[in-house]
């Protein structure tokens, strides 16, 4: 980070993004079919009347997923936009100090993370969409799968508003109170300095190969989760050894786990720390669905695992020699 | 065109699964129909240079293609209430996204008691794993329309 906003940031949540917004456009029809086109989405109440008035609505509607569409600055404020980027304009709205700060801190990507939209009631063409929206969360720097980062929410509420909705910015915020509400949308983005923790990283320390466990790891580089097991009795056994601590057999196959469990027992290092980790240090002990436990590295927010929590091994290639299982939420 | 009634439906019903090309002319179209004119969604060299592999689809449409594989299931008397996704790996062009779904909840619509309420978790996951994965709600009549 080369700057650090946390205080400035901080007070930012809670602030609106910035007087409410109009659409350049009302809902239209052309706007509309253009977008059903693009999405190969046929279903006839966005363009045909009479297909509306069979399903009990007054007129065609627009696609609800378009409400965003209703409010999005256009080809012109976008260039405007990324004109300005990075300078401290004369008025600076919320939402430009957040990312213009984020910027500062390094974190000069953006990516969005979640979207939930809420649609109130359907919209129907002729009706001006206004947007109002407040910075929700700002969270503290996270390392992530893509870099280091902040991750931001902004709540939108949408509103219909008529040809009475004032130009200025004071009369746009006392009149917003008394639109109809239409539509609500939570947006996540993660901003973040790409790869900035890769080059510094040294590779993982290697793991003792031997006769016995070599399956494991060239089922890895093959993208498989191989599990040791016994040709005689049937029991599987992990981590590998010789013999069945079962009947004693030493006769044994693999079979390939579909990377599915729940997390046994888990311990997150903190200290003492290898430099080729990243802190705090999430291990879990997986149960596997197939009835034996591995121990391997989880993809978790700390705050977030628990025992008993469904898992999915991921595999992941760390370099050309080596790749390892890691486990992510199985709701991912 | 046909819309599925509510009690027609129970819960861990599975969705029809469904494959969508992702070209480069979706990937565009989408992000200009969503009025989303910023340039890693229509130029690769600029994207590029912005350290991605290509251009990459926009939330905007990801959000059309979801709202268009459960109602293409309910039939058109299906009305999108909600739809609360989270974004994973990139859409890139020549890909292919496929969609699975499954009822997980039926409930009543506290507004409209001739309606019932349906909630669908979705996944739309292409050759790189789930670009999108999440919750749909909607509402279906209780009869035939």
């Amino acid at each position: 980070m080369t700057q650090d906003h946390s205080h400035s940031l901080a007070e930012l949540v809670g602030q609106s993004t910035g007087p409410p917004w109009v659409g350049l456009d009302p809902v239209n029809e052309p706007m509309i079919r253009h977008w059903v086109e693009a999405m190969g989405d046929a279903n006839p109440i966005y363009v045909d009347a009479g297909a509306a008035l069979e399903v009990g609505l007054e007129s065609v509607i627009a696609p609800p997923t378009m409400l965003q569409a209703w409010s999005m600055v256009g080809l012109t404020g976008t260039l405007e936009r990324d004109s300005q980027r990075g300078q401290v304009k004369e008025i600076e709205h919320p939402n430009d100090r957040m990312m213009r700060l984020l910027d500062e801190e390094g974190f000069t990507s953006v990516v969005a993370t979640n979207c939930e939209q809420e649609y109130l009631r359907p919209l129907k063409p002729g009706e001006r969409i206004a947007v109002s929206s407040v910075i929700e969360t700002i969270s503290d720097v996270k390392k992530t799968g893509l870099g280091v980062g902040r991750f931001s929410t902004t709540r939108s509420d949408f509103y219909v508003v008529d040809d009475s909705f004032p130009e200025d910015p004071e009369g746009r915020t006392n009149a917003i109170t008394s639109a109809e509400h239409v539509g609500t949308m939570r947006f996540r983005i993660l901003k973040f300095a790409p790869g900035a923790q890769a080059p510094t990283m040294p590779p993982r320390p290697r793991p003792a190969i031997t006769q016995d466990n070599e399956y494991f790891y060239e089922g890895l580089k093959a993208g498989k989760l191989l599990i040791q097991h016994c040709t005689e009795c049937g029991t599987l056994r992990h981590p590998s050894l010789p013999g069945c601590g079962a009947c004693g057999s030493l006769e044994w196959d693999t079979v390939e786990s579909a990377g599915a469990g729940e997390i046994y027992s888990f311990v997150v290092v903190h200290y003492p720390q290898v430099p080729s980790f990243e802190y705090p240090l999430p291990i879990g002990l997986i149960a596997l669905d197939e009835g034996t436990r591995i121990v391997a590295n989880l993809d978790l927010d700390v705050d977030s695992i628990a025992i008993g929590m469904r898992v999915q091994a991921r595999i992941d290639k760390l370099d050309d020699e080596l790749s390892l299982p890691i486990f992510i939420s199985a709701a991912s | 065109m046909k819309t599925r009634t509510f009690p027609s439906l129970s819960v861990g019903e599975k969705l029809p699964t469904v494959s969508i090309p992702i070209t480069r002319t979706l990937i565009v179209a989408g992000a200009v129909a969503s009025r989303d004119y910023q340039d890693v969604h229509h130029d690769s060299d600029l994207a590029k240079e912005r350290g991605s592999k290509d251009i990459f689809m926009n939330i905007l449409t990801t959000n059309g293609l979801v709202g268009r594989y459960v109602t293409d299931w309910t039939g058109p008397g299906g009305f999108l209430s909600r739809v609360d996704i989270r974004l994973g790996v990139p859409n890139y062009p020549d890909d292919t996204m496929v969609f699975t779904g499954e009822v997980i909840a039926l409930r009543d619509d506290e507004v409209d008691p001739a309606r019932g309420v349906v909630d669908v978790s979705i996944a739309g996951a292409n050759t790189m794993g789930n670009h999108v994965v999440g919750t749909v709600s909607l509402t279906l009549p209780k009869q035939e329309v």
